[in-house]
């Protein structure tokens, strides 16, 4: 199945082939991640490229679009041998790589952004309104509302994500990679991009897709390659596997269960309770209980106010009103290091800006949010190593070297690192935003086990998430907000996904079931 | 080909990485070597201890300086702090010879001066910058312009020299010397280690480097980024206060011009010892080497004819720009990102 020959006569579903890697090989150092591995991409087809965290396929695209030279093999553009110096040579050849990153320039605003080092000019100068016109049709098509005005620094993260697209998108590309573009947007954009997705290979765009969503990759690729370990497994029509096969090829084992067995209690012990916390132009009397051993979701669509409430609840954010207790007891907590002596610990959603030092190795990562665990005066670099060891073996971190920046690991490795920080402080209360953000299915199902070992040593914690099936799979009970209040909380056999949609966009008005009491 | 081309890479990547750990103790040793290739004189011990107790100024403030840049600052007060700090010292001492005499007491009280000084400068650096969201730059810029009118105000526009018997009791910080070792030195040497010693092995050091690196995971991971900044200006301003010390037995003077472009050596010894400008990594060994080298330079262009003394400022220069070119190892880098 390793064997790649088979490429060679490989039907295709779509037009004539445009670009392929042959026998690409890849190391870093001494840290070989790519082994022999091909790939033909062909116009009009969209190509889903699967594997596990740190499988290579990052790396892969990099080396398909000029990011990275391959150590060995070629590329093959149209029938001809080419090497890509750098990712300018490769763009002026028509392959565009929108970077699992994101890759833009957080001080310049969203037009600046788009046409960074395109820009248009008329004589000597900026032809700054028809950047401004061009910027407006081309978000517009994304049917995405940021003002092209707006400093990236400014916009959720999901916006900058479409404006990555919108980027992308303007530089009329013939071969267009997408790297995990999905990880940070919502269903509703997610239908956005496959439309444009679609359209292009309408044109004859030749695509290739990364995604851990086995979903995606059913509703929109036409031929998967499987990748594991850095090596070539299977290329198929989509149509030809099942998402059990797939998730099989990609880990090489069954994944039996995907989410921990629990047993939710409603009559433990309430540990942390919230009453009427708003918090400036985003929260509105904001009120819940959180019992012993539960897991609380939290639902809502993106602005809902999710991650700003659980931001004031840990001192993150000052909030103008509203009561925090711990078990039973009034606390105030105005900074994270209160939060900490609560036992209360938050994984941010945004591991990149605000969890991980990117230019930094494993070891100072883990201990910095714990770190007076490992001395007060002098910090002992034995009990941090140590520390590590048991967190590379609890997490399965995987890093092919483990001085390493963290900066160059692969993204769900990262955030296995970032859980594991987290858990350093040894909390009784974990808030969790966005847990399972590119992270491959196999892990997926590490990351739900994990939660479940917590509450099962009476743990409590509080799951923000947007993929439903784990708001399903993993909450006792889910808090809905929309628009900055929380419009419900659903337990038993109204945790489903219509009525959090309900409650979500708001339809539901008061009447649900179990809404919470408000004046 | 592509076999070669990775060794190639691999080699390279060690090289720089070796590069940045030893280049600028290299770089010394080099120097060393150009030193008593031109005069024999360069190694003898009188030479070779002059270079090193005249480093220490430097020396001392930089290090200060490695825990300001490594936590994401740039202080630029530290001359006219030097210059402040000297001024209000001999002021106060000469006041004293009245009352307490010219004896320990006076000299005593002058250091606590200092110090407390020192304390409060770096304290007002770090609390405007921080709370008062200015950035450090332009902070500093302007307590470097106020410290150094104070002074020029305290001297009236002259000098201020210090009474001729205090300098009796107070010449042997400077000129004083234990087994050999002139006393500047061993208080750089103290410094130092002391400074690696916090900046490496403390939690304060750690936090540093991660304010640093990215100030927004510092604030995610439960540190009080203003407060470990504040106390890196704090740090910055003892070491000033603890290099005027030793300054003022030496020239026994303050004026207008005393200290003048220390901030910018300071700063240089910092990034030729690898230190990033930028925030996020610091090295206080480097730190004590690039002083070094900044003295050595000065020292063999006085032992040789070849270039003009007053060329010391480009040499200088020159070096800084080879050192950060030569550690960076971006321009490598670069080319198979
Ligand atoms: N610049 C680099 N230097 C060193 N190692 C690297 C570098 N880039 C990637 N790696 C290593 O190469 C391996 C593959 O990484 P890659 O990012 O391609 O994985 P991936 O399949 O995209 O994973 P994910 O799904 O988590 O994004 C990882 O072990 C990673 O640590
Ligand atoms: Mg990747």
């Amino acid at each position: 199945m390793t064997d790649t020959a088979g490429d060679a006569v490989d039907p295709g579903i779509g037009g004539e082939l445009r670009l392929s890697g042959r026998k690409i090989c890849k190391s870093f150092g001494p840290a070989q991640v790519l082994f022999d591995v091909s790939i033909d991409l062909r116009a009009g087809e969209v190509h889903a490229l699967l594997g596990e965290n740190g499988a290579g396929k990052s790396t892969l695209v990099k080396i398909l679009s000029g990011y990275h030279q391959p150590t060995e093999g070629e590329l093959v553009l149209d029938g001809a041998n080419v090497s890509f110096a750098d990712s300018a040579v490769g763009e002026a050849h028509g392959v565009i790589l929108i970077h699992q990153e994101l890759n833009l320039a957080e001080q310049l605003t969203v037009e600046e952004n788009i046409f960074l080092g395109r820009e248009i000019k008329r004589g000597w100068f900026l032809d700054k309104v028809a950047m401004r016109a061009e910027a407006k049709r081309l978000l517009s098509q994304l049917q995405c509302n940021v003002d092209p005005r707006a400093r990236i620094r400014d916009l959720a993260v999901s916006d900058r994500q479409m404006v990555e697209i919108a980027k992308a998108l303007s530089k009329k590309a013939d071969i267009l990679i997408l790297d995990e573009p999905t990880a940070v947007l919502t269903g509703r954009e997610v239908d956005i991009l496959f439309d444009q997705i679609r359209r292009l290979r309408e044109q004859g765009v030749a695509i290739l897709y990364i995604s851990h969503k086995l979903d995606e990759i059913k509703a929109i690729a036409d031929r998967v390659t499987v990748l594991r370990d850095g090596r070539h497994i299977i290329t198929e029509p989509v149509a030809e596997l099942t998402k059990d096969d797939m998730a099989r090829l990609m880990v090489g084992r069954d994944i039996t269960q995907m989410f921990p067995d629990r047993v939710s209690d409603t009559s433990a012990p309430i540990v942390l309770s919230v009453r009427d916390l708003s918090l400036a132009g985003q929260v509105r009397d904001a009120s819940f209980d959180l019992h012993k051993g539960e897991v609380l979701g939290f639902a809502g669509i993106v602005g809902a106010g999710r991650t700003a409430l659980m931001e004031a609840i840990i001192g993150l954010r000052e909030k103008s009103s509203g009561v925090i207790e711990r078990n039973g007891k009034p606390v105030r907590i105005s900074s994270l290091q209160d939060a900490k002596d609560c036992g209360i610990a938050y994984l941010t959603k945004d591991r990149k800006g605000s969890g991980l030092l990117l230019n930094m190795d494993m070891r100072p990562n883990l201990t910095l949010l714990a770190l007076e665990k490992f001395g007060r005066v002098i910090l002992d670099r034995k009990a941090e190593e140590a520390a590590l060891e048991r967190a590379i073996a609890a997490f399965d971190i995987r890093a092919a070297d483990r001085k390493a920046k963290v900066g160059d690991f692969s993204g769900g490795n990262q955030q296995k690192l970032l859980l594991a920080k987290v858990m350093e402080t040894d909390p009784d209360i974990v808030i969790i935003d966005e847990p399972t953000r590119g992270i491959d299915i196999g892990t997926k199902s590490q990351i739900y086990h994990f939660i479940g070992d917590l509450t099962d040593r009476g743990k409590s914690v509080i799951l923000l998430s947007s993929e439903m099936p784990e708001m399903l799979g993993l909450s006792d009970r889910i808090a809905v907000m929309a628009a900055g209040r929380i419009t419900g909380i659903l337990e038993g056999n109204d945790r489903n996904e219509h009525e959090i949609m309900r409650h979500a966009t708001g339809i539901s008005g008061q009447e649900g079931v179990s809404v919470h009491e408000r004046t | 080909m592509s076999g070669l081309e990775r060794s190639g890479q691999n080699a390279s990547s060690r090289f720089s990485i070796d590069f940045k750990a030893l280049g600028p103790f290299l770089a010394l040793v080099l120097l060393f070597i150009l030193g008593t290739s031109i005069n024999d004189a360069f190694l003898s011990s009188g030479n070779l201890s002059n270079i090193f107790t005249r480093s220490a100024f430097i020396g001392i403030i930089a290090v200060g300086a490695t825990f300001v840049i490594t936590a994401g600052g740039i202080d630029l007060s530290v001359g006219s702090m030097a210059a402040f700090i000297s001024g209000a010292m001999i002021v106060v001492m000469n006041g004293l010879v009245e009352t307490l005499g010219p004896g320990l007491e006076t000299v005593l009280i002058g250091v606590v001066l200092s110090i407390v000084l020192g304390i409060g400068a770096g304290a007002i650096n770090g609390l405007v910058s921080t709370k008062g969201k200015i950035e450090a730059f332009i902070v500093t810029l302007g307590t470097m312009g106020i410290y150094r009118s104070l002074v020029t105000y305290m001297a009236d526009g002259g000098t201020l020299s210090l009474d001729f018997e205090i300098r009796g009791t107070y010449r042997p910080v400077y000129y004083g010397d234990l087994l050999g070792i002139p006393v500047p030195v061993l208080v750089f040497l103290a410094v130092a280690v002391a400074g690696y010693v916090l900046l490496n092995m403390t939690p304060f050091g750690r936090k540093c480097f991660a304010i640093g690196s990215n100030e927004q995971v510092a604030r995610y991971s439960a540190i009080h980024v203003d407060r470990v900044k504040t106390m890196t200006y704090v740090i910055q301003g003892i070491c000033v206060s603890v290099a005027t010390i030793i300054y003022v037995p030496r020239l026994g003077s303050a004026s207008s011009s005393t200290g003048v472009l220390w901030e910018l050596e300071a700063i240089a010894a910092v990034i030729i010892g690898g230190t990033m400008l930028k925030g996020g990594y610091g090295r206080i060994w480097g730190t004590v080497i690039g002083a070094i080298m900044l003295t050595t330079i000065g020292n063999i262009l006085n032992l040789t004819d070849a270039i003009s003394n007053y060329l010391n400022g480009a040499v200088q220069g020159l070096i800084i720009i080879v050192a950060v070119f030569l550690q960076r190892g971006d321009w490598r880098r670069k080319k198979s990102k």
